[in-house]
């Protein structure tokens, strides 16, 4: 039990910390459902140097017991490295075309998703993960993120007031969010649910990012800014706190016991090239 | 709210007033088109609940919102013209008199079941069951509406000596093993999505009749069965007693 965060929001989602749920009692009512989980990233350019470590780093803690499909994006699968999985689970390469800069590489990632839903992951996956891949997982990550539509708060901005949250603030883009509206700040390096939701949000975001493109604008955050936007409307049924989308480079404050999922310390600069 | 348990460990909310802003949910709840059910029993002598039970929900039950009421009665005739609220609609549907009321008690799973099935299914998409004589003093909203949910009896919450307990007899089909059980959940107001609500009133009946036929009668009827249920088959969100409080406490 937790008494120092938030643990449901105003529309009756959980909010997922640790000390909130017991695995034991999640694994019992979801192992027998026989359930496919999907995970989707992207390594383009430079960024596939990350896969090794987080595939690894995934099968030692991303539901284990479950079966698992990776989808691997990537404009270069020969420097994809073989990683041995266990049973249960599988990888697949999904070639894609590299756009020219590293933001239109991430906002073209909703299309892409949404693309291969509808080709390929809606037969294989009753959920779906889109996660960077530029992570690694330290700690469990197990069942208790199941839910129809999965958001996660971003960790720079949990404990900061709502004034702050870096949403889109020009009326002209269709991402906009006006002063004194939202929820949460989610960030876009974690989002999923069930394969039929993602793949019915992830079109939404991709319209919103074309209509933006029209209009010879783009989003402060791309993708993230237009998630966002949709996440306000479209209120996420479960949302994952910052343990499961932590920036290893902040101070760890007394509100996250465990970090599963944090970025991997890079330059910046030198990796979006 | 912090005094209070407000989401179970398998993450269902429990809902307590201050947990949740009615104003969003109703967004969602009209965004999607719903319309809820409500089934009730008014047999021999209850018959005497029904127009205060039916002026209250009329009132504080999913205000504004569409709610079809399934009134099964021995009793048509006691029924005086009720004033239903202009997108409500009430259904009475008469019923077989039994003897004992423990008979009437547990065949109500039957009756709710074979109702979902050639009716209620085409009609409503969520269902409630509600004891004919809850009494309603406050909103009743669309933060009741999920998939399965059950409400906390008041009885267990306050831990008096003579609580009401999980079925013991270990041969009854409503047993639940010593030190199991998450909480007591009463069987005056249940409900979900009509295919959950349809499973569960099946398998109740079922395991009612089986019972029957080892001659065994669970202790709190119904109720025993519903708990049993809803341990193996855990609501995806869960009534805080202010739901429901039994007035003989």
């Amino acid at each position: 039990r937790r008494q120092d965060v938030l643990t449901v929001t105003p529309w009756l989602a959980p909010i997922v910390w640790e000390g909130t749920f017991n695995s034991e009692i999640l694994d019992s009512a979801y192992r027998p459902l026989n359930l496919t989980i999907g995970v989707t990233a992207f390594a383009i350019g430079k960024y596939t140097r990350f896969v090794g470590h987080f595939l690894e780093s995934a099968e030692k803690h991303f539901m284990k017991g479950y079966w698992v499909n990776y989808y691997i994006f990537t404009d270069n699968p020969e420097t994809i490295p073989d990683v041995q999985l266990q049973p249960g689970r599988r990888f697949v390469i999904v070639p894609i075309k590299k756009y020219p800069s590293w933001q239109e590489i991430s906002m073209r990632r909703m299309e892409a998703i949404n693309k291969h839903i509808a080709e390929t992951s809606h037969r294989e996956v009753d959920y779906l993960f889109c996660l960077d891949i530029d992570m690694v997982f330290y700690n469990a990550w197990g069942p208790e993120t199941l839910g129809d539509i999965v958001a996660a708060i971003h960790p720079g901005y949990f404990n900061v007031p709502r004034s702050q949250f870096p949403y889109e603030r020009r009326s002209s883009s269709a991402a906009y969010i006006p002063d004194g509206e939202g929820d949460f700040y989610y960030g876009g390096a974690v989002f999923g649910g069930l394969v039929k939701k993602v793949y019915e949000f992830t079109k939404t975001c991709h319209m919103t990012i074309l209509m933006d493109k029209a209009n010879g604008i783009m989003a402060a955050w791309q993708e993230e800014s237009h998630l966002n936007r949709h996440f306000l409307s479209h209120k996420p049924s479960k949302v994952l706190s910052p343990e499961y989308l932590w920036d290893d480079r902040k101070p760890k404050p007394p509100e996250i016991h465990l970090i599963r999922f944090s970025t991997v310390d890079k330059n910046y600069k030198e990796v979006r090239d | 709210r912090q005094d209070v348990l407000v989401l179970t460990p398998w993450l269902a909310p429990i809902v307590w007033e201050g947990t949740f802003n009615r104003d969003i949910l109703n967004a969602q709840y009209m965004q999607k088109n719903l319309v809820t059910g409500v089934v009730t029993f008014a047999v021999k002598k209850y018959w005497f609940f029904i127009e205060g039970f039916m002026s209250a929900a009329n009132k504080y039950f999913l205000a504004g919102h569409q709610v079809n009421f399934y009134l099964f009665t021995d009793n048509p005739e006691q029924i005086s013209h009720l004033q239903m609220a202009p997108e409500n609609h009430l259904f009475v549907i008469t019923v077989q008199n039994h003897s004992q009321w423990q008979d009437i008690s547990v065949s109500r799973m039957d009756i709710i079941s074979r109702y979902i099935r050639s009716q209620f299914q085409y009609e409503v998409d969520y269902l409630y069951s509600i004891a004919i004589d809850v009494q309603l003093f406050e909103h009743i909203g669309v933060e009741i509406i999920d998939t399965l949910v059950g409400t906390i009896s008041s009885w267990q919450y306050t831990a008096r000596r003579e609580s009401k307990s999980y079925e013991t007899h270990t041969e009854s089909q409503a047993a639940i093993p010593k030190g199991e059980g998450d909480f007591y959940y009463t069987a005056s107001f249940y409900g979900g999505s009509v295919t959950e609500v349809y499973k569960l009133t099946r398998a109740c009946f079922k395991g009612v009749v089986e019972d029957r036929e080892n001659d065994i009668e669970a202790r709190w009827h119904d109720e025993s069965y519903l708990n049993k249920y809803l341990l193996y088959h855990k609501p995806t969100r869960l009534l805080s007693p202010e739901y429901y409080w039994d007035e003989e406490l």
